[in-house]
């Protein structure tokens, strides 16, 4: 069923008894030529990109609980293409340009929203590197646009300019940066897989691999066995627990990042603001809560709730920075849990098992991501061989020297 | 959370940094023939368990011990804490 303005006039009038549901529930087959194991954005869109770039075969997603029920249902729904090298700057390039066409592509309201993001400078070494990274930004096709302090006071007026040992002395704005409405994201790309044949199956943990000679057969899991010419894995937050049963271990920790939303309020902040002096960012949603987030809370769990010193963390740094914020109250918080790379980079690659691929290791960027994310993996998955804007996101980047360290931390995934 | 501390008694979380895996106190040997994989995987790889883990904390805000706290990383719920320097005599005495 295709979405428009005038079937919803039609259903209106209707009384919308012609909505049909948006994917079939369907019981899995013997066999598939690709499955997907993990129903989130990142599977859905290699199953949606797989079916419709990379020819018709036989593709199921396989999700334990229900589909977009993890990260990308616990973001806070930023996109951007704001990277500084070039392992990672043409990739997320390419998942922003996917992201603007994504609603037409899909026929489905995600609610893409080119609000523009504002990194904010406090020193003259920020105002250095953001420059920097701007015009790295712009070589790779995107956009940056350094802002003095003026230029921040026009967007954002209520900022603590002053703040003493902070002061605000200019942003890099990334105008084609914005938000989405996030479970719109796995929605639409489950109703476009579907609709082209694709089987979600939900409610399907995958318990174990069958693995003969170095060659992936299929699955095991909590509805039987399924066979499989080719296995994708894409469960970041569970990475090293699904690929322990293939016997792998990862160069990957899982963290819990916490998010928070206020009450709604009036129009406010009309894009996303990001703290150069303390780990914070903020935006509005459309319903009018402040969605804001930082750090995550430093220490291995799988438990999707935090602490609290990370609370006060956040709410410190977020007063310093907007002090109105004191004046709204806390709806609600909750926390994720994320792949922490050991370079705070990514992985879109095969493994040394034959036939058995492996996405993930996202760290908290993977919302972003998953327009170009699930493209890179159906064309890893379909042709072997990595799409050319994500070549250097490799399984052995660590014994190669390749690593891609945003942040130049080293092998201490908290710290990323 | 909160880390008992076995010198100085039940300590809040916050008082510690977090570094990892307290498989990081089994360096490996630099001299044998394959040190680059062994190192490799020492420095990058993680068995990252959903369950019990044991892990290096580093009383930064409190008398600077490096201690082995086994935690569950289902519920944070933490079981077991040793002097690290303790952990690591024993395992040198085991081998």
């Amino acid at each position: 069923m295709r979405y428009s303005a005038l079937r919803l006039i039609k259903e209106a009038v209707t009384g919308h008894k012609g909505w049909t549901p948006q994917w079939r529930d369907v019981a899995p087959q013997d066999h598939y030529d690709y499955v997907i194991i993990g129903g989130g954005g990142h599977g859905l869109a290699t199953a949606y990109y797989l079916a419709k770039e990379f020819g018709g075969a036989r593709i199921a997603v396989l999700e334990k609980g229900w589909i977009g029920g993890g990260n990308v249902g616990r973001n806070t729904t930023i996109i951007r293409s704001n990277y500084l090298l070039d392992g990672n700057e043409p990739f997320y390039e390419f998942s922003l340009k996917l992201w603007e066409g994504l609603e037409q592509d899909l026929n489905y309201n995600a609610m893409v929203s080119q609000r523009g993001i504002l990194n904010l400078v406090h020193t003259d070494a920020q105002r250095d590197a953001a420059r920097r990274r701007g015009n790295a930004m712009i070589l790779n096709g995107s956009d940056a646009e350094l802002l003095d302090t003026e230029g921040v006071r026009k967007l954002y007026p209520f900022l603590n300019f002053d703040n003493a040992r902070f002061p605000i002395k200019g942003g890099l704005l990334h105008r084609r940066g914005g938000t989405v409405r996030h479970d719109a994201v796995a929605w639409g790309y489950a109703r476009g897989a579907d609709s082209r044949g694709v089987d979600i199956i939900q409610n399907c943990e995958v318990t174990g691999f069958r693995i003969e000679n170095g060659k992936v057969l299929g699955v095991e899991t909590s509805r039987g066995y399924i066979g499989a010419k080719k296995v994708g894995v894409s469960v970041a937050g569970s990475s090293s627990r699904v690929m322990a049963q293939a016997g792998m271990r990862l160069p990957i920790e899982s963290h819990v990042l916490q998010a928070f939303v206020s009450e709604g309020l009036k129009p406010f902040i009309p894009g996303v603001i990001t703290y150069g002096a303390g780990h914070f960012y903020c935006s509005q949603s459309d319903k009018g809560g402040l969605v804001f987030g930082g750090d995550i809370d430093m220490y291995n769990t799988y438990a999707q709730r935090g602490n609290l010193p990370v609370v006060e963390d956040v709410i410190e740094s977020g007063m310093s920075l907007i002090p109105a914020l004191g004046r709204a109250r806390l709806l609600r918080s909750w926390g994720g849990i994320m792949d922490m790379s050991m370079d705070g980079s990514p992985f879109i690659d095969k493994t040394h098992i034959e036939g058995l691929y492996f996405n993930g290791g996202w760290c908290y960027g993977g919302f972003k991501a998953t327009p170009a994310a699930g493209f890179c993996f159906a064309h890893l998955l379909k042709t072997d061989r990595p799409h050319e804007t994500a070549t250097a996101y490799r399984l052995d980047r660590f014994m190669t020297g390749h690593m891609i360290d945003e942040k130049g931390q080293g092998a201490q995934p908290n710290l990323h | 959370m909160i880390i008992n501390h076995p010198l100085l008694g039940p300590r809040d979380a916050q008082e510690f940094t977090y570094l990892g895996d307290a498989s990081l106190l089994d360096r490996p040997d630099w001299q044998v023939p394959d040190a680059a994989q062994a190192f490799h995987d020492y420095l990058y790889l993680r068995d990252n368990p959903a369950g019990d883990h044991r892990e290096l904390w580093f009383h930064e805000q409190g008398d600077r011990s490096w201690l082995v706290v086994t935690r569950n990383t289902l519920t944070h719920e933490i079981l077991n804490v040793e002097l690290a320097r303790d952990v690591a005599k024993a395992r040198r005495a085991a081998q």
